[in-house]
């Protein structure tokens, strides 16, 4: 019972006090704008990490609109996550110059290390694997984005590296 | 505005950013306040200049045009008082070798003409007056003074310029029909979801030159009267997010947008809204739809949005870089822009050049340029002395095009006839060692993810498509595939609602048609040509070349090869995945692949 409530609280940031406030205030700053629920929703995304299904239900009702309707949105775009991510993504751009330039290499390299495939994250919640679209930087070709911060021209023997730099500072946290 | 001597351009590029640029600008600011020269040294933020793993942080300064390269925050105090007040050039920070590159945006090479990347690192994207001293908003404040609406339309009709997201609508006409809807208010939309895999000119318009896409913008609202506006931009661009907000910011406090343009009753204003990564929203109804707020689902056209679009009112939506045009073209005359490109396209387009060649990059030309000129004599031919085999042109709904088709101009009509798509100018370039089967099974692996799901034919057919190509790269093809693709793809392209569905089978079917015996040799062969396709090739190590130094063996990610130090290793198939790390990094090219 105890896994139970403590996966209910991870998934509903509204029992948090801090947390509720955030996603409080952003609703508030933005439920007025046409075309709101997009606005909110990415807001939340960047904000709060994810728009799980509690946090969806209380979009729709302040919005006042079916929850369908924001769950609808939510599923349709491939930002949105359900699930808290890891505290660092490594994101592989699978556009065609960063796949003919050798991505798949490094995802493979990626899953040997962590153990985990692309979509998933380690077991202790430090790192997520993601697949991402083409993120326009294909001259660097192949990319992997680190939280926000993009690698270009990543070759497999040196992508250790790179992961072992964010275990270190996941560590020392 | 302020005159100053000097110039320090400082790279905040991402990895000098790592390396502590912002430290850096900090640094120099407080510096030059405290030695006095504030007023006679002006810092700005621009992208990169040098190789930044070479040289970050670097900065430049002009009118010397002195590249100061590695510096540290304890240099600062040194470098301002010698070269600022002393005027003595600091050579142990003193790069010789001229700057090379802007890797993305390198100077303009033979043959380019830059309209659109004119002030692309030319000028601080963060600041409006660096945009105004290139004669920004002059052509805003001509419009609004000296032309009516209709003028304005006529002009750009006169000019020839078509929609630059790929499809080539006329964007005088779109305009003229926006402009003919009765109903208001109306809405103008600029469509900046450059979701192609391998494009990427306009994002670095957006972050290079922000202001020239909002001066399009606001001149377009007042030929159609629309009141408001929104940039539908993509989130895997957050930088090109934050700079247009500063410069929709800046351009509010100009007095360019909001209430009463410039004195003459003209209100517009327009915002930003981030997309949240659906490729299909760069159809404009799907478009539309996203910014309202819902799924980025496309619906049937007709009612086209300039008539019915945005909350149902007359919109007007073009690409970034059709907005990018219009401000250069109310200035220089629409004869001048038509006297670049060919008889039915004018002006300039921007391609962003990636995948094997020597150079890539971002380049404008003018239209009716032929493939072999870019390939050649702008992208410095094949990397590493490898063959030519195809060129990718207009995305995931565009075409392969092989070598005999490299001399056809670049204009809309020339690539349709030739079963190609102009696109929104992403170029990928092929070479000999690419499985062409590989490439419409990875398109087709895009397009199916991406469809939005609404219309069978896209939904469905897309993934019976993907399933047959998969089948045939794992050597499982049979009899009658080909065909089955054939159908597959009529069928698909004839009953999609939207651009997507209709364009998806173009990689499918311009390889079908130019790469024929690559499909046949991995469906009656069972053998991938190029090598690529893992179920079809193996890996062995050549006696004669292997070293013994290990490498390959510590890299391999499935411990699939043994092999003591200084003896020939030996790569186990049965363990093997075939992921071709061992032959990327081998150094003495002693894996073979069979």
């Amino acid at each position: 019972m105890a896994i139970k409530s403590e996966t209910l609280e991870k998934n509903n940031p509204l029992l948090v006090p801090e947390t509720k406030k955030m996603i409080d205030q952003i609703l508030e700053e933005n439920k007025d704008l046409p075309g709101a629920t997009m606005v909110i929703l990415n807001e939340l995304q960047s904000k709060i990490g994810y728009v799980s299904e509690p946090m969806q239900a209380y979009v729709a009702k302040k919005l006042r609109v079916p929850q369908s309707l924001v769950h609808g949105v939510v599923s349709f775009y491939s930002f949105f996550t359900t699930y808290p991510r890891g505290r660092h993504t490594i994101k592989f751009c699978m556009g065609t110059a960063c796949y003919v330039g050798g991505a798949p290499q490094l995802i493979e390299k990626a899953k040997q290390i962590l153990g985990v495939d692309p979509g998933q994250t380690t077991p202790d919640g430090s790192i997520t694997l993601e697949v991402c679209r083409c993120v326009g930087a294909c001259s660097q070709a192949p990319v992997v984005v680190v939280d926000e911060e993009s690698h270009g021209r990543v070759r497999p023997n040196k992508f250790p590296q790179i992961i072992r730099a964010i275990q270190e500072a996941d560590q020392a946290r | 505005m302020a005159f100053f001597r000097s110039h320090i351009l400082v790279s905040v590029d991402p990895e000098c950013l790592k390396r502590g640029a912002h430290d850096i600008v900090d640094h120099l600011h407080d510096e030059l306040v405290a030695q006095g020269l504030i007023d006679e040294v002006q810092v700005l933020e621009t992208s990169r200049i040098g190789d930044p793993y070479a040289y970050g942080p670097d900065i430049m300064v002009y009118p010397e045009g002195v590249h100061y390269v590695n510096l540290t925050t304890n240099d600062i105090p040194y470098l301002v008082h010698e070269h600022f007040l002393k005027g003595r050039i600091v050579q142990k920070f003193v790069e010789q070798k001229p700057v090379v590159v802007d890797e993305e945006l390198g100077p303009p090479k033979p043959k380019e003409v830059r309209v659109v990347l004119r002030n692309c690192g030319k000028i601080d994207p963060n600041n409006i007056e660096d945009y105004i001293s290139e004669d920004g908003y002059l052509a805003l404040a001509k419009v609004l003074t000296e032309m009516s609406p209709e003028d304005v339309i006529e002009h750009i009709k006169r000019s020839g310029l078509r929609g630059r997201g790929g499809a080539g609508f006329p964007v005088g006409h779109k305009w003229q029909l926006a402009r003919a809807s009765q109903e208001t208010p109306k809405y103008l939309t600029c469509n900046a979801d450059e979701g192609d895999p391998g494009a990427f000119m306009n994002r670095r318009v957006l972050e290079g030159d922000p202001h020239s896409v909002l001066e399009g913008m606001i001149i377009a609202a007042y030929a159609i009267g629309a009141s408001r506006g929104y940039i539908y931009c993509r989130a895997e661009y957050p930088i090109a997010v934050k700079t247009l907000n500063i410069a929709i910011q800046q351009a509010r406090e100009f007095g360019f947008l909001g209430e009463n343009i410039l004195n003459s009753g003209f209100s517009f204003d327009l915002e930003v809204r981030m997309g949240a990564g659906a490729f299909v929203c760069g159809e404009e109804t799907a478009l539309i739809a996203s910014i309202e707020g819902k799924r980025g689902e496309p619906r049937p056209r007709p009612p086209f949005p300039t008539v019915k679009g945005l909350w149902n009112k007359p919109t007007n939506n073009n690409n970034v870089e059709s907005y990018a045009n219009v401000p250069q073209i109310i200035l220089r005359g629409a004869d001048w822009f038509a006297s670049m490109g060919t008889e039915k396209s004018k002006g300039t387009k921007t391609f962003a050049l990636a995948g094997d060649l020597n150079n890539t990059g971002l380049i404008e030309v003018p239209l009716g340029i032929t493939l072999r000129e870019i390939i050649y004599d702008i992208g410095g031919g094949i990397k590493d002395n490898k063959g030519f085999k195809a060129v990718q042109i207009g995305g995931p709904m565009g075409a392969c095009l092989p070598e005999k088709y490299l001399d056809v101009p670049i204009d809309y009509e020339s690539l349709l006839s030739v079963g190609g798509l102009m696109g929104s100018g992403g170029l990928i370039v092929l070479d000999d060692e690419t499985c062409m089967v590989d490439i419409a099974r990875y398109f087709m692996e895009f397009t199916q993810d991406e469809s939005c799901g609404k219309c069978v034919p896209c939904r469905v057919g897309t993934r019976r498509l993907l399933e047959t190509l998969e089948r045939i790269c794992k050597g499982q093809g049979r009899h009658g595939d080909i065909e089955l693709l054939e159908e597959l793809c009529e069928n698909i392209r004839s009953a999609s609602l939207c651009g997507l569905g209709q364009g998806a089978p173009n990689p499918v079917v311009s390889i079908l048609k130019h790469f024929r015996h690559e499909y046949e040799a991995h469906i009656y062969e069972k053998r991938c040509p190029a090598k690529v396709c893992r179920d079809l090739i193996s890996y062995e190590i050549s006696k004669d070349a292997c070293t013994g130094c290990t490498v390959c063996a510590r890299n391999c990610p499935v411990n699939a090869i043994s092999g003591e130090r200084r003896q020939t290793h030996y790569i186990d198939p049965d363990i093997c995945i075939r992921c071709g790390i061992c032959a990327q990094v081998c150094n003495f090219n002693a894996v073979m692949i069979k």
